[in-house]
Parts: C-alpha cells; sequence; structure tokens
C-alpha cells in the first residue's frame, strides 16, 4: 500500500453538462515514469488540476501518500509535495529567473516578513541559502549564468526547463508534467526525454506525464493510462497499449498504429 | 492622399493630430490660460509654448519615422508636418473673422486670435504668420535628428533647463533669494519672471557643463572603480545633506510644496506594496489614509474621545498617537481585504472604489457626528511636539514627512528582496501557479493590505496634525486616484519612481496655478501617453531598465512605431 504515491477511485469531475473526467480509477507507484495519452479534451489536464488543487473533484476519492487530499487547497497540495508543470508554460514573466526558483521553494522557507524588516541574522541566511541552492539547481537543468535574465526574456526551451527547475525547487515527491516536449524540434525533445529519465533516476521523484509525442512516450514510460472523453479505456506497458486494438481505434486511428509501433 | 506615398501620408496624418491636440487646447482656453504667464520676460509666453509644442513633436516624430539620412528631405517633412499641424488653427482664424465663434465656443476670444496670429490678427498675414511658425516649430524639431549626439543631448539639457527655469520662476526666486539681495536678484528675475539675459546664462552654463560632463565621462570612463565607489559615497553623501537643508533653502511656500509631495511619496509607498508588488488594484486607498488622519484627530483633539487631563489640555500627543494610528488603519486594512480576497483584478479595483466612498460618507455621517464631527470635521488637533519644540509650520513639519518616507522607504525595499516580496510578485504574475508553488495566497494578500494600509494611516496621522483641522471632504475619490496616477507614471514596482511620480504629479501642478484648472485633464493625457509609450513608467523598477539595456532596442516598441 505504501508503495502507491498517488491514487484515484471513482473519481468524477464535469463542467456543467460535459463530464471532463469519468469515474477513473488510477494509481501511480513509487519511483514511476507514467503517462497519460489521450485525444484533445479528453480530461487529462483536469485530472492534472484535480490532482494539484486548481478545481475541486465533484465525487470519488484522491489519495496522495494515503492521505485524502481532494478539497485540499492547492498550496496545501504543493506543500505536501505535488509539483507541476503547465501545458502552456506559467511563469512568473516578470521576475528573474532566480526568482522564480526561489518562489520554487517557498514551501522549505521559515522566514518572516518580520524577519525581512528588521534584516535578522537568519533570514539573511536563509536568502542567501535558497539563493545557492537556487543556482545550483539552474546549473542541474542547465541554464547556469542565466540567473539574474528576466524570466520572460528567455528562449522557449530555456523557459520549459525553468518551469521544471521551478517544480524541482518544491523538492516534490510526485511531478506533474503537462506536455513538456510540446513545441520543440527532435533533438530538444531527445534531450527532455533524457532528461526527464535522469529526475527520476537521480532525484528519486515520482513522474506523471501528459504528452502527444508518441515517440516520448512509448520510450520512456513504464506505464500508460488512456482516456477517451474522460474515461479510462486502457491502461499498461507501453507494449500492451501500442497493441491495444480500442486505442489504436480511439486515439490513434487506424493509419497511425503502424508508424508508432516502429 | 491616395497618390502621396506612404510617407508622406504619415507626415500628414501626424500633422493633422498635433493639428488636432493644438485646436482642441485652444478651445478649452488653455492656450490662452498659459498665456498669462512668461516663461522668459518679453520674450514668449507658456502659452505661445504650448501652440508651438505639437508643431515640434510632430517635426520630431516623422523624422524619427524616416530611415533615410537625407537632411533636406528630413527637414522638409518636418516643415510640411508643421505647416499641416496649422491647419485646423488657420480655419479657427479664418472661421472666427467671418462669424463670431463666441456665442458657442467662449473661448474663441480676441486674446486667443492674438496669440494664434502672433498679434498679427485675423487677415493674412495672421495667417502666414501662423503656418510660417509652427511649419519652423516642426522643422526644428525634424533638425534635432541631423545634430550629433553629444551636442544634441548638451542643447536639450540646457533649453530644458532654460524652460524649467522660466516656468518654475517662483521656484527660482525662492530658491535664490536665500542667497542674493535685492538688487541682484532683479538681474534674474523680475516677479517671478526670468528675463532673457539670465535665461541665456542658465543655457550657456548648462550647455557647456553638459558638453564637459560627457567629455569627462568618456576620457575617465576606463578608470578603476574605486573612484566610482568614492564618487558613489559623496553623492549619497550630498543627497543627504541636501535632504536635511531643503527646507531652509527653499523657503517656507515651496516647504509646503515639499510636505505636500512627501505625503504623496509616503502613500505612494504603501499603495505600491499592494499594487507594484502584490498586483491587487486598490482605488480606494483614500480610506487609509482616513483613517489613520481621523485617529490622530479624535485621540489628540478635545472631543469625546480625546482625554483631558485638569488643565484641558489633551493627555495624548503627537507621538503617542502616531502608532495608534498605524495600528488602526492596520486593522481596517486588514478588515477591509477580508471580503475582497478572492477577487481579482477590474472586479476589487471596483470594490475598493466602493470602500474608498464609504469611508467618505461615514465621515460625512450624523451616525458618527458626535465622535468625528460630521461635515464640521474635526478642529484644534494640536501640532507635534519635539523636545519642546512645536513642529508648526511646513518647514519644520518637513523633518516628520522626511522622517517617514525614509522610513517607508527602508521598509518597501528590504521587502522587495525578500521572500515575501517574491511571495507578492508571484500572486501579482500568476496566482494560481503561486499558488501551486505553496504560497498561502490569501495570507500574502492579507499581509500586503494591511502593510500597505500602514503607511496610508502614517501618511494620514501626520496629515491631521500638519493641518490642525480635518474636514470629511479631503479624503475624496481623487486622493487614491492621485495615489496611483503618481505610481504608475513613475513606474509600477519602482521606488525610485514613485519619488519622480510624486514630483512630477503632485509638485508641478502646485507650483504652476495656471495647470491647477486642467489639472485633471493633464492627468489622463499623461496616463494615455505614458500607456502608450512608455508603460514601464519615468523611471522603471531596477531589473526592467537592466533587461532593456542588456537588450539595446529591442525593448518593448512604442505603439506609433509598431503601426509604422
Amino acid at each position: 500500500m505504501s508503495d502507491v504515491v498517488l491514487s484515484a477511485r471513482g473519481m468524477s469531475k464535469s463542467f456543467g453538462g460535459l463530464v471532463a473526467v469519468d469515474n477513473l480509477d488510477f494509481e501511480i507507484r513509487r519511483g514511476a515514469i507514467a503517462s497519460i495519452i489521450g485525444p484533445n479534451g479528453a480530461g487529462k489536464t483536469t485530472f492534472f488540476n484535480c490532482v494539484t488543487g486548481f478545481i475541486p473533484v465533484d465525487d470519488g476519492e484522491l489519495l496522495f501518500n494515503g492521505h485524502e487530499i481532494s478539497g485540499w487547497s492547492s498550496d496545501h497540495i504543493a506543500r505536501a509535495g505535488i509539483a507541476r508543470t503547465y501545458q502552456n508554460i506559467r511563469l512568473f514573466n516578470h521576475m528573474t529567473v532566480i526568482e522564480n526558483i526561489m518562489v520554487g521553494q517557498e514551501a522549505h522557507l521559515r522566514s518572516t516578513w518580520m524577519g525581512a524588516i528588521l534584516g535578522t541574522a537568519g533570514t539573511k541566511r536563509e536568502n542567501r541559502e535558497s539563493e545557492e541552492e537556487g543556482r545550483k539547481l539552474l546549473q542541474f537543468v542547465g541554464l547556469q549564468g542565466k540567473g539574474d535574465l528576466i524570466a520572460d526574456n528567455l528562449s522557449y526551451g530555456d523557459q520549459r526547463r525553468l518551469e521544471i527547475a521551478r517544480a524541482l525547487a518544491m523538492r516534490p515527491h510526485l511531478l506533474l508534467l503537462d506536455e513538456p516536449t510540446a513545441g520543440m524540434n527532435p533533438r530538444e525533445t531527445a534531450e527532455t526525454t533524457a532528461f526527464i529519465r535522469k529526475l527520476r533516476d537521480d532525484l528519486d521523484i515520482t513522474l506523471m506525464l501528459i504528452e502527444h509525442d508518441m515517440r516520448v512516450v512509448m520510450g520512456i514510460s513504464e506505464h500508460i493510462t488512456v482516456l477517451v472523453h474522460g474515461r479510462k479505456i486502457a491502461e499498461g506497458a507501453p507494449r500492451e497499449i501500442q497493441n491495444n486494438p480500442d486505442v489504436i481505434e480511439a486515439y490513434l486511428g487506424r493509419g497511425a498504429a503502424g508508424s508508432t509501433s516502429q | 492622399m491616395a497618390t502621396l506615398s506612404p510617407p508622406w501620408r504619415a507626415v500628414v496624418r501626424s500633422g493633422l493630430i498635433a493639428g488636432g491636440v493644438a485646436l482642441y487646447t485652444a478651445l478649452i482656453g488653455m492656450l490662452v490660460a498659459f498665456d498669462e504667464r512668461e516663461v522668459v520676460r518679453n520674450s514668449f509666453t507658456l502659452g505661445q509654448l504650448l501652440l508651438i509644442a505639437p508643431a515640434v513633436l510632430v517635426g520630431w516624430l516623422t523624422g524619427r519615422k524616416s530611415p533615410q539620412p537625407d537632411a533636406r528631405l528630413l527637414l522638409l517633412r518636418g516643415f510640411v508636418s508643421g505647416v499641416v499641424s496649422s491647419l485646423p488653427l488657420l480655419a479657427l482664424l479664418l472661421v472666427s473673422s467671418v462669424v463670431n465663434l463666441r456665442t458657442v465656443l467662449i473661448n474663441v476670444d480676441r486674446d486667443l486670435v492674438r496669440l494664434i496670429s502672433f498679434d498679427n490678427g485675423v487677415g493674412l498675414p495672421g495667417a502666414l504668420m501662423l503656418a510660417g511658425s509652427l511649419g519652423v516649430a516642426g522643422l526644428l524639431g525634424a533638425f534635432v535628428h541631423l545634430i550629433p549626439a553629444r551636442p544634441r543631448h548638451a542643447l536639450l539639457t540646457a533649453l530644458a533647463w532654460m524652460l524649467g527655469a522660466g516656468i518654475l520662476g517662483e521656484l527660482v526666486r525662492q530658491l535664490l533669494s536665500q542667497f542674493l539681495d535685492r538688487g541682484a536678484l532683479s538681474w534674474f528675475l523680475r516677479r517671478d519672471t526670468l528675463k532673457p539675459e539670465p535665461a541665456a546664462l542658465i543655457f550657456v552654463v548648462v550647455l557647456l557643463a553638459d558638453l564637459f560632463w560627457s567629455w569627462y565621462r568618456e576620457t575617465r570612463g576606463q578608470q578603476g572603480r574605486n573612484e566610482s565607489h568614492v564618487l558613489q559615497y559623496t553623492r549619497v553623501g550630498g543627497l543627504a545633506i541636501l535632504l536635511l537643508l531643503l527646507p531652509l533653502l527653499v523657503g517656507s511656500a515651496i516647504s509646503d510644496v515639499l510636505t505636500n509631495i512627501g505625503l504623496y511619496i509616503l502613500m505612494g509607498l504603501g499603495l505600491n506594496i499592494a499594487v507594484g508588488l502584490a498586483g491587487l488594484f486598490d482605488l480606494g486607498y483614500v480610506t487609509n489614509f482616513a483613517v489613520g488622519a481621523y485617529t490622530m484627530g479624535v485621540l489628540t483633539s478635545t472631543g469625546i474621545l480625546g482625554i483631558e487631563n485638569k488643565l484641558g489640555v489633551t493627555v495624548f500627543n503627537f507621538w503617542l498617537v502616531l502608532p495608534v494610528s498605524l495600528l488602526v488603519a492596520m486593522f481596517t486594512g486588514f478588515i477591509l481585504a477580508l471580503p475582497v480576497l478572492r477577487m481579482r483584478g477590474d472586479y476589487l479595483a471596483i470594490a475598493t472604489l466602493g470602500f474608498g466612498e464609504i469611508i467618505r460618507l461615514l465621515a460625512l455621517s450624523d451616525w458618527l457626528k458626535p465622535i468625528i464631527g460630521g461635515a464640521q470635521g474635526i478642529l484644534f488637533i494640536p501640532a507635534p511636539n519635539f523636545l519642546g519644540v512645536d513642529l508648526i509650520g511646513p518647514q519644520r513639519l518637513y523633518y516628520i514627512i522626511l522622517g517617514a518616507c525614509l522610513l517607508a522607504i527602508f521598509v518597501s525595499s528590504r521587502l522587495n528582496n525578500s521572500r515575501t516580496g517574491r511571495q507578492w510578485m508571484a500572486i501579482r504574475e500568476d496566482e494560481d501557479v503561486a499558488s501551486a508553488m505553496g504560497i498561502n495566497t490569501a495570507r500574502a494578500k492579507l499581509l500586503a493590505f494591511t502593510i500597505s494600509a500602514a503607511t496610508g494611516g502614517l501618511a494620514g496621522a501626520i496629515f491631521a496634525a500638519k493641518l490642525g483641522t480635518i474636514f470629511p471632504t479631503s479624503f475624496n475619490l481623487l486622493v487614491s486616484v492621485n495615489v496611483l496616477s503618481l505610481i504608475i507614471i513613475g513606474g509600477l514596482g519602482s521606488l525610485p519612481g514613485i519619488i519622480v511620480g510624486a514630483l512630477f504629479l503632485v509638485g508641478l501642478p502646485e507650483l504652476l496655478r495656471e495647470f491647477d484648472e486642467f489639472r485633471l485633464l493633464l492627468y489622463g493625457t499623461l496616463m494615455v501617453t505614458m500607456m502608450l509609450a512608455r508603460p514601464e513608467g519615468l523611471w522603471p523598477s531596477a531589473v526592467y531598465r537592466r533587461e532593456v539595456r542588456r537588450d539595446g532596442e529591442s525593448a518593448p516598441l512604442p505603439v506609433g512605431e509598431q503601426q509604422s
């Protein structure tokens, strides 16, 4: 039981008449890399939004490390150890790169506004340490030397990296990546894929991703869940998914089945 | 129009826009009102300056838009745009010679005709004079582009100093009268008007100084950093001494202006925490100002809550009540923030706007009249006393306000670079994401409102002690609007920007009585212009400037350029 990081049981979410997530059962094990795939509007991002507390769950339960987290506010969930990135990058655009990272460390900081005004030794030390740690993190994601730039001025690829670095600054147990390779060329995609694997291996983070690039999904995931219209139609190892006739029918289409199994 | 090539079409279009502006200033009576103030004695007036300003500007703009360096074409375009900009006024001149427009447009009087025809009347000479002058003005505007960078900078700086000294003649007189006797002073000024010779002197001195300074910087630019460090310390030291001596240098009247500016700086610093850092658009900032002022007023005057001793003097003095005002303002700020925590953007602005009105109506109400005096306000608020000296008069109060401003600047800059400041900025940038980073956004926003309110309360308390009386009419919407305008125009989130904004928006109208009537119009124009041409403000925050400098010219273009 303790091996399961996140599990959903009978989770549902609808917007008015539209059922975005329908009675979903889901489980991810510690240290796994799991993907959620499905056509546009399948409810993948809605699922992420529910898990991170952006929107309330209608029905069912959502357990993170054994705690029921549906109903928690998103800052509470973040402090519990779930971090995420966004489909369309959402950085703090007018803050510097290092400031973005330092906001990410929020859950681990203790200094107060009073301490800041008085300039207490503890506050200064924490500020220094948090900046040092942030610079190390920038090194880790390959953004060294760019700490003092405005996030908005980074290139697209660097912004994606910064978003991941900011999530890593939270020292999460579970990291949700929403289309991490969207808009990348093949070389950048390959780099990102390797990077995601490195995250799991080096930092021991459980990863869950939404991804449209089948090469990435099949190459990296240990477990795949397929959603269509909010409903889970299949799950299993990449090979099983590739050969699942329902998936091919509903998601990839008949013509695409051959190209993904190469 | 169809036969014109695109650059010429732009010339005509911008010329007509400038002409429209000139016509507008004429019709609302601004030109004539400004004509009453001479910039340089017997030479030209503020009204004439305002008359040619659009033409100069449009000439400069057309020059900026044309990429080729052909001097004659550039000047021709500047001239034509200037002439085009005179067309609306020419039409006005023509029509007013036939029809008496005064029945409808009350400002089209003989004074206006005299002004725009340069004393030549409605006939052909006047029309030619107007078109010619504006054409030359446009040509001069375009000519600026042909001067090499260094002399251009010097020329423009010298011109700005001369015009500044002329326009702010009263200020110049106040300053000079501290050092010069009557005779020497009369060489410079007649009443508040600069004379031609000193105007020329200022121009030449500033010109030479600027040229020397840029030459000096260029030759010494490569020297070690130690020297610039020393320079920095002397600069800070000089500034400190200047700030301390300022009220003695400028005299009582200007000191009064300074204290007003100081109060607005204080409020700007406070509101900046909510708006500039946390992105909470608060249009009811006057609430905090009023709460601070009324707390000070009620507790120190001899009203119901002001406790008197046997001699009939209130027990509470300024210094005791100051922290109380601060705390009361923080408390109201906190309470009022609770219901609006979940509101964002426009909705928040409207809700806070409501709070501002509520506080004004409460102050006026009969219900609270026994305590805070209703429309009669509170009278006899004692002046602060410092070590036995009554701090009456702007020259003494200045120091309290200076101290409060320095404190607020200190706190703001400490918070700016702290975890709390980063939380606020993150909320400003993207509240959902900030929350997903583990920030308790409700708490951070409450804190922003509370600290912001504290500064407003401080300003209010000092305001009450400064005036000695407070009335509900002092706490209207305009205060909130002024404070918000000055931080936007100065540069959101930038501390020096607030000071620049306050000097500009509060100081200038107080020094220039002519401006007063058109204050709101100028605010509006300034806001729109700033939003279009320089959204980052007059003095943007350090981070912004660094980024712009790094990128060189690739900074966000003004809208005008994007369209061309």
